[in-house]
This record gives structure tokens, sequence and C-alpha cells, in this order.
């Protein structure tokens, strides 16, 4: 830095300047454009300035039913972030260990994310379609259907969150010193002491990452969940049914809320890990220094 | 697994005592795995539910029959004939279903070059340019911000911009670069490689940003020393290193293009064919037996390529 930066540096500079403006310029136009006043079309120039079409969403007299759609979204969204935040704990204290299942398991989750989402939501519609079928052979002739929101909708999500989620349980571990369960096994903890007093404070911050992903990739969800959520649609999916349909800035509006939810769970997700990184910083350091 | 232990020693430490050395010792012994298996059976479990069993599923209905309605558990290759149907009488021309695939592998192709040149050259600003851990660690930030918030609306974002009297049509007809909107911006294979490039380039960044982050600075300086221009440095030092993310990425981009139906259908204007849409199509008009055979096929062809792609580097020795 001192001898001044190369020519390379301004180049390459500008072009990661340019790339974020292209990931950002269009979402801030369409959240620009759901503030459209009442007469407002779907391009610039803005037409007034006004919250109707955000009113118009949340008054439940816009083209879908929005309250439902939101409850059950958030609903199956926070039920993921659990799941995959305490399996992929689970499952990333289990690799730390060699056993036998090990390969499987991790093929198994490497294919769950490169298979394309189509083929593994039609595999979930399909075997609830088979059980649904074997249900009304075998035992109850009225029987609906056991695909829901919360049977093989959660499956569908789990499929796509769970493998992020041990990834990044394998990045935490990689840098995870084992000494300092060592020293806890020595001082007499038992292993749940050991994990709860030492593991998971050190691990915590990355944890929150692991539901922030849990969370936002369930609430965003669409691939995965357009054969297999069954009868009723998440909010994604409500939104890509009006892509063909709507001529007015309702869709924005739409779009601008599911993203203010997004962006008030990132915000606080990395207020949190900042809060609780600053906090190891200062408190908890000496418990590695005597080790270390 | 310890505190119904710790309970009883609570209540009773005599009772408990006795037998304690015993059962340590028996837990000892027994945990390691049994613990494992406590540990990750519910995700293994998970993807048995929900992944290995619907895969299954997809094979076996392919070779069922089917009518208007529902499906029929008996054998048939008809989903297969189906989809592949003229293809032996309409030769030496494609028939529809090789047509498709080759327009996807074409959309492929142009997504992973553009998304593998952009996500190299920004995963390199990050790796060798950005000093500063915080800024880097904010940078990235930035990078992976779009990617929590949902993929229809960054690809109906487009459609203000690129529309018939978008500000790209506008603008361009304000400065008289055109007399009439430009047709092909959106719902065009334009708009689905833009919107494409749009949503993935992400997976492309991390996995070489992962790369470029290891790789030890002083071989870059020993290259530097040894009088090594710039361009040889980079041809002959990081982009081997690298390889593995590029792969990595390669393979994450690709597998997505192949299967996408969504992107494809709404920037497309649901007038692009493609692998996944077939499927989709084929769902929609209640041909499951014709849909898993689709299924089977696309899995096939993404195999393929990751199998080719996966004989360069060794995927879990990078993870």
């Amino acid at each position: 830095m001192k001898e001044g930066r190369p020519r390379s540096f301004y180049v390459l500079a500008i072009f990661f300047a340019a790339y974020v403006l292209f990931l950002y310029g269009p979402m801030i136009a369409i959240y620009v454009l759901s503030f459209q006043g009442p007469q407002g079309g779907l391009t610039f120039p803005m037409n007034g300035v006004s919250t109707f079409w955000i009113a118009k969403l949340f008054q439940g007299t816009g083209i879908v039913d929005l309250g439902a759609a939101f409850r059950r979204s958030l609903l199956l969204g926070i039920i993921v972030m659990i799941v995959t935040v305490v399996l992929s704990v689970a499952a990333g204290m289990a690799f730390r260990r060699r056993f036998k299942a090990q390969s499987i398991l991790f093929y198994s989750a490497i294919a769950s994310l490169i298979v394309p989402s189509i083929i593994t939501s039609l595999g979930i519609s399909l075997e609830f379609r088979i059980i649904d079928d074997l249900i009304k052979a075998h035992w109850n002739e009225n029987f609906e259907t056991s695909m829901g929101l919360l049977t093989s909708g959660l499956g569908a999500h789990l499929t796509w969150t769970l493998p992020f989620g041990l990834l990044i349980m394998f990045a935490i571990f990689n840098r995870f010193d084992p000494r300092l369960e060592e020293a806890a096994r020595d001082l007499g903890a038992t292993p749940w002491q050991t994990f709860r007093h030492v593991v998971l404070p050190i691990i915590l911050p990355s944890v929150i990452g692991i539901g922030l992903f849990g969370f936002t990739l369930s609430w965003d969800e669409l691939a995965r969940s357009s054969q297999a959520i069954g009868a009723v649609n998440t909010l994604p999916l409500d939104l890509q049914g009006l892509t063909t349909t709507v001529t007015n800035p309702d869709i924005y509006a739409l779009g601008t809320v599911i993203s203010a939810v997004s962006f008030t769970v990132i915000t606080l997700a990395l207020g949190t890990i900042h809060v609780l990184n600053k906090r190891q910083a200062a408190k908890g350091s000496d418990a590695g220094k005597g080790l270390v | 697994m310890d505190t119904s232990e710790d309970i009883l020693h609570q209540a009773s430490p005599d009772l408990v005592r006795g037998s304690e050395t015993k059962r340590a010792a028996k837990a000892a012994r027994l945990s390691p795995s049994f613990i494992s298996w406590l540990q990750a059976g519910p995700m293994m479990l998970v993807f048995l539910a929900f992944f290995l069993i619907p895969l299954v599923f997809v094979v076996i209905v392919s070779f069922w029959d089917y009518n208007e309605y529902q499906l029929l558990p008996a054998f048939s290759g008809r989903g297969y004939t189906d989809t592949f149907e003229g293809c032996i009488a309409q030769l030496p021309d494609l028939c529809t279903i090789g047509k498709t695939y080759l327009k996807t592998l074409k959309l492929c192709f142009m997504v992973w070059a553009i998304t593998l040149f952009i996500g190299f050259w920004v995963a390199y600003f990050l790796a060798f340019h950005v000093k500063s851990k915080t800024w880097q660690m904010g940078l990235s930030l930035l990078c992976t911000i779009p990617f929590w918030t949902s993929n229809v609306i960054r690809m109906i974002a487009w459609i203000p911009l690129l529309g018939r009297n978008g500000l790209v049509n506008s603008g361009l007809m304000k400065t008289g670069v055109i007399n009439q909107p430009l047709e092909w911006l959106l719902f065009s294979e334009f708009s689905v490689v833009l919107a494409l490039v749009h949503l993935f380039t992400f997976f492309m960044v991390v996995p070489i940003f992962n790369s470029m982050v290891r790789i030890d600075k002083s071989l870059i300086e020993a290259a530097y020393d040894a009088g090594a221009t710039g361009l040889q440095t980079l041809v002959n030092v990081i982009i081997p290193l690298a390889k593995p993310g590029i792969v990595i990425g390669s393979i994450f981009v690709i597998t997505i293009v192949m299967g996408d139906f969504i992107t494809i259908g709404v920037m497309g204007g649901q007038q692009i064919a493609a692998a996944g849409k077939i499927i989709e199509t084929r769902v929609n008009a209640l041909q499951f037996p014709a849909a898993a055979a689709n299924a089977v096929i696309l899995l096939a062809i993404t195999f393929l390529i990751i199998t080719m792609m996966s004989r360069i580097v060794d995927i879990k020795k990078e993870l």
C-alpha cells in the first residue's frame, strides 16, 4: 500500500463496483417503483409517490390472499430454520470423528445440493402421491392427501437448506481448536457440559449464520416447492404466479414486502453475529490464551 | 444423553455410585460410534425420506404407464418413447427433445462462460487486491446479501429496465440511438442469460474466492522474483491453484442452469423450451411417467457433466 497500488487494482476495483451495481441496481429499481402513485404503471417515470400499492396488499383486496401466504411462508421458514440448525450442528459434531456412514451422508448432501431442484421436487411429489394411493387403497378411501406445507413442503425445503448447514459446519470445525475441549474434559466436564459451555459459545456466531441460511433459503425457495408444496402456495409461488398476469405495481409492492422481511432477518442475524464476535473478543479470549 | 444420569446422580448418589465405574467403562466403549449415529442419523433420515427415496421413485415411475388422469403402475416404456417421439423418423433433423437439449446446453454454456469470467475477476479482486480483512469481509458480504433475497424479485426487477417502455429503451430512444424500442431486451434468450448471470454468479465467486485465499502469497512473490510477468503468474500459478474452486463453481452453475425452469419461464415469457421446462409441462399435464422419464434423462446428463468435471478435481478434498 505504501508503494501505491498497481494499475490492475483500479481496473478490477471498477469491475467490482460495476458488478455490485449490476447486483443491486435492478432490485433498487423495483423497490422505488413500488412506491408509485395510485395511477402509476410498471415502468419509470414515477407517477407520484405513495404507499398506495403496499397498503393495498395489506387490505387483502389485491390479487392474492397475501396475509395467509405470508403466515404460511413465515411458519415454514421458522420451522426449517430450527430444524436446519439442530440437524446441522448435530451432524457437524458427528463428522469430527470417523463413522461408518460418513461418506454416504456427505455425498447425499452434495447430491441434494446439485441435483436439479425440479427432479427432487418431482420425486417428492411422486412419493407422496404413491403414499396417498396406498392409504386410499388399504386403509381409508376418503383420505385426501398427505402432501402439505409441513410434510412434503418441509422436506423439500430441508433438502435445500441442510447441505448448506452441513458445509458451514465443516468450515467451522476446520478452524476449531480441539484442545479447548480436551481442556474442558481434563477439568472434569461431561461431554454435554463441554458442548454447552465450551463448544457452543465458540461456534454460536456461525450457528446463527446457519439459521440465517435456513430461514432465507426457505423464505425465498421456489423450484423445490413448485411440485411438492401441495394445495397451498407460499409467498414466492404466489409472486411467480403474478409475473404472467399482473399489469400494475402490485407485484413490485409484494416484492418489496418479501425483501423487507429478508433484509430484516439478514440485519438481525448479522447484528447478532457481530455482537457475539465482539463479546468473544472481549471476554472469551483468555480461555484459549493459556493453551495456545 | 448424560442428563438422565445426572438427575439420577443428584437424586440418590449412593444408588448410582456402585455401578458407575462399570457403566462409565461400558459407555466409553459403546459411545463413539453410537453417538455419531445419534448425531448424524436425523440428517441422514431427512435425506433418505426426501431425497434418496424420491429419486428412486422418479426412476420407477418413469417406467410406468399413464392415461389422461392417473398413474398406472404397470411396466411401460411409454414415458421414454413419448419423449423421443420422431427422433429416428426425422433424421437427419433434430427432434423436439434433441433441439430442446441443444438449446439448454447452449444457454448453459453462455451462462457458464460469463459467470466464470465475472466470478473469477471478482474473486481475484477480493482475494488479492483487498488487503484489509475487514474490507474483505464487508465486500464479500455485499456480494452475498442478494443471495439471501428472493430470486423471483431479482428476476422481475429487470422488467422496468428492459421492457418496451423501460429505462434502457427510453434512454436509447431519447439519445437517438434507436427509433423503435428494442424487442429482444425482455422475454428473450438475452434476458434469460442476463437474469441467470445476475442470479448465479455468486455460486462462482464463493468457491473461487475460497481457493484463492488459500494460495500462499509467497508463491506469487517467488514467481515475481523469478521474473514472471503478471500474465505468466496468472496462467502458471494462480489459475492452476484456483482450479478446484473454478471446477466447483462450474458444477454449481451448470447444474442449476441445466435444471432451471423458473428463470427461463419468467424471463423467457414462458416461450423458451428447456430441459427443466419439459418436466414442468409434463407434470402440469399430469403425465407423471413422462415427466419422470425426462427427469431421469436430465439427471443422467447432469451426472455425466459432473463426472467429467470431477475428474479434474477431488471435490471431497477441497471442502
